[in-house]
């Protein structure tokens, strides 16, 4: 017995070396740890890990990136983080010291990135936060230079809408009153804190404002009492539990908003197959230019890769922050990181979700509302991008 | 109205989640923290019965359910039954199970991760309008409901009406007692075990129809089952439906009349008060 055991850990010893080993210098280490399992786990298997695989593979298919006039291969090291920050700070910390990563895709969620923050800027790292954002971001930004936001400010998503209906409440199209409901989590609370101001400014009138507890997903009441003020618009802060659970009731109690919106989720492939044909004039948060030939390759490529249907939102942005760290890598010819934040502080990227630059490391172009239609979500609200299409009044529920 | 139906629905709802565990912890003596993974799991499985096969989920209902059953049962037999031979008092098993199945949990949420990942599922099932005095709700909500309150009427007349369900409530007020009138009391608590299964894998099923899950959710619906379950007095069905129901409402009017951000609050609030002035449950007898 006692053998065998001895045996089998010099087998298990033999093993790892050998992987251990197997890593060749040309190639590049690129470490991520984003939740498997845990609360954020089903967000993160549907918009991070089969982008990030993608990108991997696409970059390997090509013959790896071009460093110097050497072409090297891209090795993944993915770690769960559980949904947890301490976890995250663990992973990360493993990925740095024991596997010596030549660079990150930066963690999932605000929570997480801010968690990981000191300890990536530690390793002298870039971050390029595709799933995290603040209202106020410069403080951040001076204490650690080597992060960058590519979702912007959170008032840039919060507000987006905002402009939506303000734009067409210019063209009469929709009223004044909006009913503004928000999970009561910090996502929720940051959102509130940049866009009801922001519709009080431009002149809405907020006749129903509640939250619900994160995890909710008997709204009912929620979507009665909206349907009970007389609202013009509909605009839920909300995760992507809620914004199915949401749609679904405002379906059902036939609430029809000129204008309803749902937070995070909506972008989803899966929200659109979903509510089939009475998704046609939802809006939510995100979007893209689907009608892009970048965009149209990318959804092709992610589906035939990993199976999974991308979405119109953070599975580009995912993509294109990774995009972003490849591009900087070959043009600054080496794995030097300092080199390659200054390149990504500096430089204009073509990318997924369209040419973007950073100012001060937050992005100048950020996609913000999007509206289903004939079964796809189109971008009808950017920052700093042209919108894929116009904003239209939804027509009532077909059902 | 439209809130009072509305809280009834949805303590329909929880009635359901709350249903088996109240049985597997009242009769085979087993808080079973893993509960909410049986229901999680019959979630996976009304899902993949209805977008492979197209199966209706109530349909779903008679493959589903016996499944639940004969894994709970295996379980117990398996793994749950040496803690109960060898615990030497009632507070022993209890730490011991509550170990056990804590572990459990983990082990099921895994293995289901490993099986769908981590995303989030749902599907559409009768989700259209239904009107009823004059408020319109989700069809799928009240067959839930519908199928929640048959279940817990069967289950009613199978405790009381039956020499079964005499036994199983036997060994529920007194196991040792029990024993002495010729109960085979390992063979009823593992059937009761089973059946609270069976009851929790209906739940998951009837609840897939109109929330979005994945494999990590089971804890929350545990949570909210072991609310239930206490507040009605552990181990006693009537007990358990009417704490549903009345959480149901209570949330529903909180969140209409109030606010929704405060449910979660109403909830414990209600739960506190409850331990305080009637530890024992709403129904549970003086002697627990």
């Amino acid at each position: 017995m006692k053998y065998t055991t001895s045996l089998m850990c010099s087998a298990v010893a033999a093993v790892a070396l050998t992987v251990g080993t197997s890593v060749s210098a040309d190639t590049i280490k690129i470490g991520a740890s984003a939740p498997k399992s845990g609360p954020q786990a089903g967000a993160a298997s549907a918009v991070y890990w089969p982008t990030l695989e993608l990108w991997v593979h696409n970059v390997n298919e090509a013959g790896g990136l071009d460093v110097g006039g050497e072409k090297m291969m891209i090795e993944l090291i993915a770690y769960d983080d559980k949904s947890q920050p301490d976890e995250a700070v663990k992973n990360i910390q493993r990925l740095t010291t024991q596997d010596k990563v030549d660079f990150l895709a930066a963690p999932y969620t605000t929570g997480l990135n801010l968690a990981t923050a000191p300890l990536i800027a530690r390793a002298g790292l870039p971050q390029i936060v595709a799933t995290g954002n603040l209202n106020n971001l410069e403080p951040f930004v001076s204490k650690w230079p080597n992060t960058f936001w590519l979702l912007g400010r959170s008032s840039d998503l919060s507000t987006g809408i905002v402009g939506t209906l303000t734009e067409m409440r210019e063209k009469g199209e929709v009223g004044s009153k909006v009913a503004l409901v928000h999970v009561g989590d910090a996502f929720g609370l940051e959102m509130m804190a940049g866009g009801k101001p922001a519709f009080e400014e431009a002149g809405f009138e907020i006749v129903y404002e509640s939250s619900y507890p994160l995890g909710t997903q008997d709204l009912a009441p929620v979507i009665s009492s909206a349907n009970a003020s007389g609202a013009d618009a509909f605009v839920a802060y909300s995760y992507p539990p809620d914004s199915f659970a949401l749609t679904e009731q405002a379906q059902v109690q036939g609430f029809n908003p000129d204008v309803f919106y749902v937070g995070v989720g909506g972008a989803l492939t899966g929200f659109g197959e979903r509510f089939g044909n009475s998704v046609e004039g939802v809006m939510a948060m995100g979007g893209i230019d689907p009608t892009s030939e970048a965009y149209k390759t990318f959804r092709e490529q992610q589906i035939e890769v990993t199976g999974v249907a991308p979405d119109y939102w953070a599975n580009p942005v995912v993509y294109a922050s990774m995009e972003i760290l490849g591009a900087a890598i070959e043009r600054v010819g080496s794995l030097d990181k300092a080199t390659v934040i200054s390149e990504i502080q500096t430089g204009s990227f073509v990318t997924v979700i369209g040419e973007v630059s950073f100012s001060d490391n937050i992005v100048e172009q950020v996609w913000n509302v999007g509206q289903w239609h004939d079964g796809t979500f189109y971008g009808v609200n950017a920052k700093g991008l042209k919108p894929a299409a116009e904003p239209f009044v939804k027509p009532a529920w077909s059902n | 109205m439209t809130i009072l139906v509305t809280g009834i629905l949805l303590g329909g709802t929880y009635a359901l989640i709350a249903l088996g565990l109240t049985l597997q912890y009242g009769v085979a003596r087993i808080m079973n923290l893993s509960n909410g993974e049986t229901l999680v799991a019959a979630c996976f499985s009304a899902w993949l019965l209805f977008t492979t096969t197209g199966i209706n989920p109530l349909w779903g209902l008679l493959i589903i359910a016996p499944l639940g059953f004969v894994a709970n049962g295996a379980i117990y037999l398996g793994l749950l039954r040496p803690l109960v031979r060898r615990a030497t008092s009632q507070g022993m098993l209890e730490v011991d199970s509550i170990l056990a199945t804590f572990g459990l949990l983990f082990l099921f949420e895994g293995l289901m991760h490993l099986g769908f990942g981590g995303a989030y599922f749902n599907y559409q099932f009768l989700a259209v309008p239904f009107k009823f005095l004059g408020g319109s709700y989700a069809l799928n909500r009240i067959t839930a409901f519908g199928a929640a309150a048959a279940i817990a009427l069967a289950l009613y007349l199978f405790l009381y009406k039956t020499r079964m369900g005499t036994a199983v409530r036997a060994v529920a007020v007194d196991p040792e007692a029990a024993r002495l009138v010729a109960i085979d009391v390992g063979l009823i608590a593992a059937f009761a075990f089973g059946l609270g299964g069976a009851i929790t894998a209906c739940g998951g099923v009837l609840l897939s129809t109109f929330y979005t899950f994945n494999a990590s959710m089971g804890a929350v619906f545990t949570m909210k089952a072991l609310i239930i379950v206490i507040m009605g007095g552990v181990g006693d069905v009537r007990g358990a439906v009417i704490a549903a129901l009345i959480l149901g409402v209570m949330e529903t009017l909180v969140a209409s009349l109030i606010d929704p951000g405060l449910t979660l609050a109403a909830t414990y609030g209600l739960f506190v008060l409850i331990l305080l002035f009637r530890p024992q449950g709403l129904f549970g007898g003086a002697a627990g």
